[in-house]
């Protein structure tokens, strides 16, 4: 009972000063009214009585079965010679799903699908976008098991593929750049970070030889990187198959 | 009354609907390969209530209450003309969004420990401080980032050109860096644009650059999360040179 107030007095204060702030603004310095002001509080309500239903239930249910599958997917029983990478197959098949799971359920992910198909008058698809965002956060959380796994250095990773980024930029049609550079950010959020966090620090903890404080970190950072590539890669593929078609 | 019933009733299956995968991924997992019964089967299945009725409830209110006031106050600053004072609300916005996120306090405190495993730090009282001033070097970074998106939102300037000099910055700065730092570093980025962060700064984003007449939302309005999830990074890694 003490934990589940104590719940609603953290997201409360995680709350609080965003919304400090945007009245602290709107009616102090630029001297304007909040229309719908009574929609707009039972709004925030919602947020903070939302927010704290999700994070005690991730915290219930979602957290600790990740942490003891995590450990069970790493065990001797499954894993039958610890020192090939590709025995580990079960770990990067659990990695993509999870990670395509958790992201499908992001509420971050759906606001900026939201806005996205808000502004670009529908053409960006809400589903779409969400399904590409989340096949590519499963193609990183894979890699980044395989790299915990091998024990390639993190850098390497994350230079690769800021250049492959680079390369997708300069042949994607412009309008859609932002986008999919925000897209990476948005990934990791409340549901997927605890997930992940759980499931590097229980391979780098199982695997002789890693250490989980130093390796257990840069798996958020595939997560974030590879749904930029995949929007990308998407778009891409939608202008080129345009262009085949003459009379549209 | 009957309406919004309905329109509850509506976000709720749209939410159950959100929630399948993670149910499926975990029972096929753990039936099918583990060959294991679900631990706990009450509290999971009490939590995964929950977690759907928050959703509910979040989305909701981010409809009614976030994505409005985001675009009220995009829209009262483009008014009003006062960029000195949209500039400070920008850091203001992000810093404290920043500084009270529960993942970044629990991330710093993760570093501290992985410091003091490396030798950096020795005594319990620098731990804290250690993760302390970790914790303000982020949110000092998201206040910025911020600060450079509206900046990019009012000049007109691309995105790419802000986001390789990002990337830029984040290689010297791995080459520089103590080792230890840059795993931390790295997820650092993803760590700092949360739930409420997020729809804010996009609701902003698309607001000013649909108030502005010469921008474009879908082109302009968007790019503030990259960059808050890039300049982080370098912060974090700077802060462990200087270190």
């Amino acid at each position: 009972m003490t934990s589940l107030i104590q719940h609603f007095v953290q997201t409360f204060w995680a709350v609080v000063p965003i919304v400090v702030i945007l009245f602290v603004f709107q009616v102090g310095i630029l001297k304007q009214k909040i229309p719908h002001l009574k929609r707009i509080i039972i709004g925030f309500i919602l947020v903070w009585l939302g927010l704290t239903f999700l994070i005690i239930g991730l915290e219930k249910a979602l957290f600790p079965l990740g942490k003891i599958m995590a450990t069970q997917l790493t065990s001797s029983d499954l894993v039958s010679n610890s020192l090939d990478w590709y025995s580990y197959y079960w770990v990067y098949i659990f990695a993509g799903c999870i990670g395509f799971a958790t992201t499908i359920a992001e509420p971050s992910l759906l606001a900026v699908a939201i806005k996205a198909n808000q502004v670009s008058g529908g053409f960006i698809k809400i589903k779409a976008l969400r399904i590409t965002v989340a096949i590519g956060v499963a193609i990183g959380i894979a890699l980044g098991s395989f790299r915990i796994v091998t024990g390639l250095p993190l850098h390497y990773f994350i230079i690769g593929g800021y250049i492959l980024v680079l390369i997708q930029t300069y042949f994607s049609p412009k309008s859609i750049v932002a986008l999919a550079y925000d897209a990476g950010g948005v990934t990791t959020s409340i549901v997927t970070v605890p997930i992940i966090a759980a499931l590097g620090l229980g391979l780098s903890s199982a695997i002789d030889g890693r250490n989980p404080l130093t390796d257990g970190f840069g798996l958020i950072a595939f997560a974030s990187l590879f749904p930029i590539m995949s929007v990308l890669a998407y778009v891409q593929i939608i202008h080129l198959s345009n262009h085949d078609k003459p009379n549209q | 009354m009957n309406k919004s019933l309905y329109q509850f009733a509506n976000n709720l299956v749209d939410s159950a609907k959100d929630l399948a995968p993670i149910v499926l991924v975990v029972a096929f997992f753990q039936i099918v390969v583990l060959q294991q019964p679900i631990p706990n089967i009450d509290n999971i299945i009490i939590g995964t209530g929950s977690v759907l009725i928050g959703l509910t409830l979040f989305m909701h209110g981010l409809k009614l209450g976030l994505f409005p006031i985001g675009e009220v106050l995009a829209f009262s600053f483009v008014k009003k003309g006062s960029i000195a004072w949209l500039l400070i609300f920008s850091f203001a916005l992000g810093f404290g969004a920043t500084i009270a996120e529960p993942d970044l306090i629990v991330m710093a405190n993760e570093a501290a420990k992985v410091a003091q495993f490396g030798g950096i730090i020795t005594s319990d009282t620098q731990l804290t401080q250690y993760a302390q001033t970790l914790r303000y070097t982020v949110a000092i970074a998201v206040g910025l980032s911020v600060v450079i998106g509206v900046i990019k939102i009012l000049k007109g300037w691309a995105i790419q050109y802000l986001i390789i000099g990002g990337y830029v910055l984040v290689m010297i700065s791995t080459l520089l860096a103590p080792d230890f730092i840059i795993g931390i570093a790295y997820d650092a980025g993803g760590v700092t644009t949360g739930p409420i962060t997020v729809p804010l700064l996009t609701a902003l984003g698309v607001g000013l650059s649909s108030s502005i007449r010469a921008r474009n939302p879908l082109i302009d309005g968007f790019g503030m999360i990259a960059i808050a999830s890039l300049l982080p990074i370098v912060a974090i890694m700077i802060f462990g040179i200087v270190q």
